[in-house]
């Protein structure tokens, strides 16, 4: 929470120097805007979002509150932003007030806080802030930037898989090539569900002293991050380049054969990238792959440190008819040094594939002028033999009020892979908001 | 047998004037298309506007869509560029959609959803699919093309006091409607109506031009005539949607910058307040 304290008083120093900026920039404004007397210097909108997630399987985790609900909150998102007219400088913060009836607490999660500079062909933003890379749908190669698959897998809105990163943001426009580039000083990790709401493999959850070591910041920790980018015969090409740390957990324990103590902790991590982009045959063709430098395991020997790997993807989404569209996808991982990682392994450890391989649909329909939505996300996996399964349908009442209604739904023949870990955490969710 | 002869050759005569006719007729309805089709959807070189979109069930219970319109025209072929900003509702704000039209060909789309700071391209078949949940096709907001019906000049008629011409357009590939009626003003060739007719030939959806404003803009001494609101109403369901531009600027003066990937992102701020 160091940083959200610095960036807000930013925004707030940044905000009060606005109308002046704005002043400044009406002599030039081209068009029909006029200045509204009365209107708030700033623009505020938000939400209230209540959901409510209740598990189906009747099964509790050790460590929850010994009730079926995943999660029962309420959440208040205030949305505060202001762009000058001339469009040069820009703020923007979106955080969130909730309550947690599982946890019974109030707290706060500042979602985005940055500032905005912009000068010609560049553009700046200083703060907090959500960045998504890449073509796939749920499928991560290139967007190494951290998730949180708790929110995900718990019945909030998409965006909140995504956590903002604590970066500056450049971004150089140009005919020939656009470029982004992020320092990100401050390491945040993907959330990963936790043992009070989900189950999922972990061969440590016994082990009494839990600890999380998370990169410390400094100059050298700083993760880079590099994407460039045009069009190229009708496809939207993108190369990036990736320097930092896993943001997935990694564990390890200080004695294997009788463990004391579980440390989570985040190894070193490259990764080089492609991905292409165009329109075909009436529908939208997507490719991506990545190579994942495990810079702390090159030679694969370490069991605790995720292996090299290369990952690949291919998707198409096409319109099979008005408001129904179908998108499919085939996604895989191949490890590097799998002789290596397979002689590494403790003689009882799960044991992974060399080759990981996903093959998942999403089908969406709009209803009713498209106040009504159905959508169904799966995802199968025919080398662990384990799937997902996330329908939702979702009504908007009017404008401003929707609800929603969906499920969680995993299953596989072991409990140690990917979406069979989560067996016994199948849920439904109904959620209600309100956007001002 | 000389008689037969002459007959045949009569025949024969006004067979091939009929058939000429005939294509006469076709090609001045298709002109006619194209001469509406530049008066409706390219005035200008370019346009900056801010639209409403009033979506209203049978029973009266309404929706809103307010959003800003960028175009430019390809000053070298039938090709365009829009930039679609939305302000209202909530749940779709400073979502932006980039369209880069191509007449003949799928049109390349993208789409800025900000809550995840993303940008997408998005499938171009759904060009006869609603656009954001009104009674407009997406095809409706930025024209179809033209070549893509077979046109026939049904009469000309009055359409209340506006002298018309009524064409007929069959899609050439099967679409939504098997028929579409078109009233286009004889002297500004802007579209007045336009009924559309389903599977069954029945009666689908109707187009009216409601107002008609004529637009000042440098060079052009009595303005470009513009319609400024629109409607269109689904006659089976009863639902329509009330499209009104509030502020049509032509000819401000759009740079190309505007419709890159960078614009969805960072919308232009001039032209979108």
């Amino acid at each position: 929470m160091r940083l959200p304290v610095v960036m807000l008083t930013i925004m707030m120093v940044w905000g009060i120097s606005f109308p002046a900026m704005a002043q400044e920039a009406q002599a030039p404004a081209v068009g029909n805007s006029t200045v509204v007397e009365g209107k708030l210097p700033i623009e505020v909108h938000g939400f209230l979002l209540g959901i409510f997630t209740r598990r189906t399987t009747g099964e509790k985790p050790v460590k929850g509150n010994a009730g079926n609900y995943v999660l029962g909150e309420e959440r208040l998102r205030l949305d505060l932003s202001e762009t000058s007219e001339s469009g040069t400088a820009m703020f923007q913060v979106k955080g969130d007030i909730f309550h947690d009836s599982i946890d019974d607490k109030t707290d706060t999660d500042l979602r985005e806080a940055y500032a905005g500079y912009t000068h010609g062909a560049l553009d700046l933003r200083l703060g907090r802030q959500i960045v998504t890379w890449g073509v796939g749908d749920l499928f991560f190669i290139n967007d190494v930037f951290p998730k949180d698959w708790e929110s995900f897998f718990s019945g909030r809105p998409l965006e909140y898989l995504k956590l903002g990163v604590d970066s500056l943001r450049a971004r150089y426009s140009s005919e020939p090539i656009n470029a982004e580039f992020l320092l990100i000083p401050y390491f945040t990790p993907d959330n990963m569900p936790s043992d009070k709401r989900f189950f999922f493999f972990n061969p440590f959850s016994s082990v009494p002293d839990q600890r999380e070591v998370e990169p410390k910041s400094s100059y050298s920790n700083t993760e880079l991050a590099l994407r460039l980018y045009r069009q190229a015969a009708d496809f939207d090409l993108s190369l990036y380049a990736f320097r930092g740390f896993w943001h997935s957990p990694a564990m390890k324990v200080d004695n294997p054969a009788s463990p004391a103590v579980a440390t989570t902790f985040y190894p070193a991590l490259t990764v080089y990238g492609i991905s292409a982009q165009r329109n075909i045959s009436g529908g939208v063709l997507s490719l991506e792959t990545g190579y994942y430098d495990s810079r702390d395991d090159r030679k694969g020997d370490d069991p605790t440190v995720p292996n090299s790997q290369w990952r690949a993807l291919i998707g198409y989404q096409y319109q099979l008819w008005e408001d129904f569209t179908a998108g499919v996808q085939a996604y895989s991982e191949y490890m590097e040094d799998y002789g290596a990682y397979r002689n590494s392994l403790p003689p009882d450890a799960p044991i992974q594939d060399r080759f990981r391989g996903v093959l998942s649909t999403r089908l969406t329909q709009f209803l009713q002028y498209q106040t009504w939505k159905l959508t169904v996300f799966t995802a199968y996996s025919p080398t662990d033999g384990d799937y997902f399964i996330q329908p939702e349908v979702s009504y908007k009442i009017t404008d401003n009020l929707s609800v929603s209604g969906g499920a969680n739904i995993w299953d596989g023949a072991q409990e140690t892979t990917f979406f069979g870990q989560f067996n016994k955490s199948d849920n439904v969710y109904v959620s209600a908001r309100f956007d001002f | 047998m000389q008689r037969w002869k002459w007959s045949l050759f009569l025949i024969l005569i006004l067979a091939v004037t009929g058939i000429t006719a005939q294509a006469q007729e076709k090609e001045a309805a298709t002109e006619i298309m194209q001469k509406k089709e530049q008066a409706f959807y390219y005035p200008g070189t370019d346009m900056q506007a801010r639209v409403t979109m009033e979506l209203v069930t049978a029973e009266g219970q309404k929706r809103l869509r307010v959003l800003s319109m960028l175009r430019k025209n390809d000053p070298m072929s039938m090709n365009q560029k829009y930039l679609l900003y939305f302000h209202e509702p909530g749940d779709v704000r400073r979502t932006a959609f980039l369209v880069w039209k191509y007449p003949g060909r799928d049109d390349d789309r993208w789409i800025f959803i900000p809550a995840v700071n993303m940008v997408r391209r998005v499938a171009a078949k759904d060009s006869r699919s609603s656009f954001v949940g009104s009674d407009f096709t997406y095809e409706d907001v930025s024209g179809r093309d033209v070549s893509a019906d077979t046109h026939t000049l049904l009469k000309e008629e009055k359409l209340g006091n506006v002298d018309c011409y009524v064409i007929q357009s069959v899609p050439k590939t099967p679409a939504d409607y098997i028929k579409k009626l078109t009233w286009v003003d004889k002297k500004t060739f802007l579209l007045l109506k336009e009924e559309y007719y389903d599977e069954q030939n029945t009666l689908a959806r109707i187009f009216t031009a409601d107002k008609i404003e004529n637009i000042a803009v440098d060079g052009v001494a009595q303005g470009i005539p513009t319609v400024i609101r629109r409607t269109m109403k689904n006659v089976k369901s009863g639902h329509y949607t009330q499209t009104t531009f509030n502020s049509i600027a032509y000819n401000p003066g759009l740079e190309d910058e505007v419709f890159s990937e960078r614009a969805l992102q960072n919308p232009p701020q001039k032209w979108i307040k």
